[in-house]
């Protein structure tokens, strides 16, 4: 592998490191293993953490696609992978 | 008009959309019967990939669901969703640069191992097979809700529309049906949830009047909902766990990981045509979904509280006792619509105490004072039976809306279930055709012969899932556990290692899929029965139900795909590393530059 594929590569794990943990965080962690101390918060009518579970989790899980997709494509010119 | 006369016209036109599309795009070569030519745009994709995955499950039963289990059907919420993160970042761009058309074909060439490709299409089989019995069957119970035919002809109109678009369009003629099944589906589903949220909360948008006050009391929806439920003897509606809090934690994740292995999802992003495209596709088919998934639960819990306020009008009053008798409805009152729908056995009154009134409540409940008040009152157990699919099915019924509102939500049923079981059966066939037959017993054949095979496994196909619906084994609803647990525990984590893990060799793959397998099926069949024959469970063998830390059989594929990760990377330490051209292969699939076309060739 040239060097500098394997500086991409590295990058590319770095990035799905971070969005893999904002994605575990807030689905498992805010919608559901601290969801009872957030149900303390309200969120006009919503619970925060039911709120998460049923509709926060699902808009930050689009937001994170789109993220990844815009860094990844910023990360494959800079390396100059990207597709012609 | 009469609502049937509507219904038909609607239904009617819906068809005549599909068919025309089906005339329009036919496949000339096996990459329009494959890959609908490899040219198909992320949006398009998107709508198209939407309207695949979201079944007749997630329009009819889904909402209903929810409003059953309250915060606990977030399960299903967050599970259906979640595992697009993972297809769009993990598999999705890699698979498509790989290029090639099928996902076994995928381990076959990676893992350069007939034996490994062999236990993927096993795996995409029976996940796949699993998972068509539940949408034949939904197509049947479809048509004969809202069309009045028998089930059994529902599904023969059911095999007769899939077959003129899937067998002569392939993934062509399904793709763009499917892109007309999304836009059906979705206004169906939207159209009534505005009217429902702006009834209530007098916000037309149903993800916000979900968090809005109600007209009526100006308490909050959610605040008010809770109260009646527990009033009747249910669990709150905004914090009960779907089990234990580990067992949802691993329920949802289950889900994800399954998700994102099931192989009519993936293939998907093999009609998109660049790396570019086909990550940012994942999160056009990630919003088309959500417009569906985050409007269930506002319908869900819409409708279940009109439901509470229909059945028992006292709960919503506060001068009025709940066990006195006026706070019930009387029999001979009931509305319409649950006369009608009680023809179709989805909602049951039976009057228990012969007081003419209904009694709605939970006679199951753990609260002691309040089943001795309802003793006390005369109650005699629980007297209406509602099934989840109510929540949808009566929805615009229930909010009295007009008739052409209810044959859009007849048509958007059909859609549903039409689009995601053609998605299936171009997984089924197209392994069949491409990585069974050329792959493995006709390697010469011409492009031209595989067309005709794929066409003839097609419709083998229609016919054996037409068969399963019309014939539903008994286990038919233990299916959809086994089908995501599969893709979880044998599919998702050897793609990923696969592209992910370079050293990873063909003795740590299959190893790790056959562990992965062994593990979940053991826990599902102990549970449901061996291959879900009844009276064949044996849970006593491995110490009662849910022994495995309080895990359902339906939370196990996380586990199944922890064995395979943990088997396969020790057995590939201990056997030859893969060859050097393998390796290669790794390096060039995980940069984007030079992806070309996909074809097919082995």
């Amino acid at each position: 592998m040239k060097k500098d594929d394997k500086a991409y590569w590295k990058m590319t794990l770095r990035l799905l490191g971070i969005i893999l943990a904002v994605w575990i965080f807030v689905s498992l962690g805010l919608s559901i293993i601290f969801a009872q101390e957030l149900n303390k918060i309200n969120l006009g009518g919503y619970p925060l953490g039911f709120w998460f579970a049923q509709q926060g989790s699902i808009y930050t899980f689009i937001a994170l696609i789109f993220i990844y997709a815009w860094i990844m494509n910023k990360i494959d010119r800079n390396f100059d992978v990207h597709e012609e | 008009m009469s609502l049937e006369m509507t219904t038909y016209i609607v239904v009617g036109l819906t068809f005549l959309l599909y068919i025309s599309i089906a005339v329009w795009s036919r496949a000339k070569s096996t990459k329009d019967y494959y890959v609908a030519g490899g040219n198909v745009g992320p949006i398009t994709n998107g709508m198209a990939t939407a309207a695949d995955w979201m079944s007749a499950a997630s329009f009819i039963s889904m909402a209903g669901m929810v409003a059953n289990m309250g915060y606990g059907g977030s399960v299903f919420l967050m599970g259906w969703t979640g595992g697009y993160v993972l297809l769009a970042m993990l598999l999705a761009p890699y698979l498509r640069k790989f290029g090639k058309f099928t996902v076994p074909q995928f381990i076959r060439e990676r893992f350069y191992s007939r034996s490994a490709a062999s236990v993927a299409v096993l795996s995409l089989l029976a996940a796949s097979l699993t998972y068509i019995i539940g949408q034949m069957t939904g197509v049947g119970v479809a048509f004969s809700r809202f069309l009045g035919v028998s089930s059994d002809v529902g599904i023969y109109i059911g095999m007769g529309i899939v077959f003129t678009y899937a067998v002569f369009g392939g993934m062509k003629g399904i793709t763009y049906t499917q892109v007309a099944q999304f836009l059906v589906l979705i206004s169906a589903f939207l159209v009534p949830a505005i009217f429902i949220s702006f009834q209530l909360t007098g916000n037309p948008i149903p993800q916000l009047g979900l968090g809005s006050r109600l007209t009526e009391t100006n308490v909050y929806l959610l605040e008010r909902l809770n109260e009646v439920v527990t009033d009747l003897g249910f669990k709150e509606y905004t914090t009960t766990y779907a089990g234990s809090k580990l067992n949802m934690t691993l329920f949802t994740l289950s889900l994800m990981i399954g998700t994102a292995g099931l192989p009519h999802v993936i293939m998907r992003f093999f009609t998109v045509p660049s790396v570019k495209a086909a990550r940012i596709s994942a999160g056009w088919t990630l919003v088309f979904i959500a417009m569906l998934y985050t409007t269930a639960p506002a319908v869900g819990a819409m409708a279940k509280y009109n439901l509470h306020r229909t059945i028992t009008p006292g709960i919503a009053i506060e001068e009025v006792d709940l066990f006195e008798p006026e706070a019930h409805l009387l029999g001979e009152e009931r509305p319409d619509w649950m006369e009608r729908w009680e023809a179709t056995g989805l909602l049951r009154w039976e009057d228990k105490n012969q007081d003419g009134r209904i009694q709605y409540y939970n006679d199951q409940s753990d609260d002691e004072e309040f089943l001795a008040k309802a003793e006390a009152a005369g109650w005699e157990g629980n007297e209406l039976e509602v099934n989840a699919d109510i929540i949808v099915l009566a929805n615009p019924e229930i909010a009295m809306l007009p008739n052409w509102i209810i044959a859009l939500v007849a048509a958007g049923g059909l859609a549903s279930a039409l689009s995601t079981a053609a998605g299936l059966l171009i997984a089924i066939s197209s392994s069949i055709s491409h990585d069974l037959v050329k792959g493995i017993f006709m390697p010469k054949l011409s492009d031209k012969g595989e067309l005709i095979v794929g066409r003839i496994a097609m419709t083998l196909s229609i016919i054996l899932a037409g068969w399963l619906g019309l014939n539903p084994p008994g286990f038919a609803a233990g299916t959809v556990a086994l089908a995501f647990g599969i893709a979880a525990c044998s599919l998702f984590p050897a793609l990923m290692m696969g592209i992910f893990f370079k050293k990873m060799n063909k003795e740590g793959a299959t190893a790790g899929m056959l562990a992965g397998l062994a593990v979940t099926l053991f826990y599902v069949f102990a549970h449901k029965g061996i291959f879900f024959i009844q009276g064949t469970t044996f849970t006593h063998l491995i110490g009662g139900e849910n022994s495995f830390f309080g895990l359902t059989p339906e939370a196990i594929g996380v586990v199944g795909a922890a064995v395979n990760f943990t088997v396969a990377l020790i057995v590939s330490k201990f056997t030859k590393e893969p060859p050097e051209y393998i390796q290669a292969l790794i390096e060039n699939v995980r940069l984007p530059r030079g992806a070309k076309h996909v074809d097919g060739s082995h």
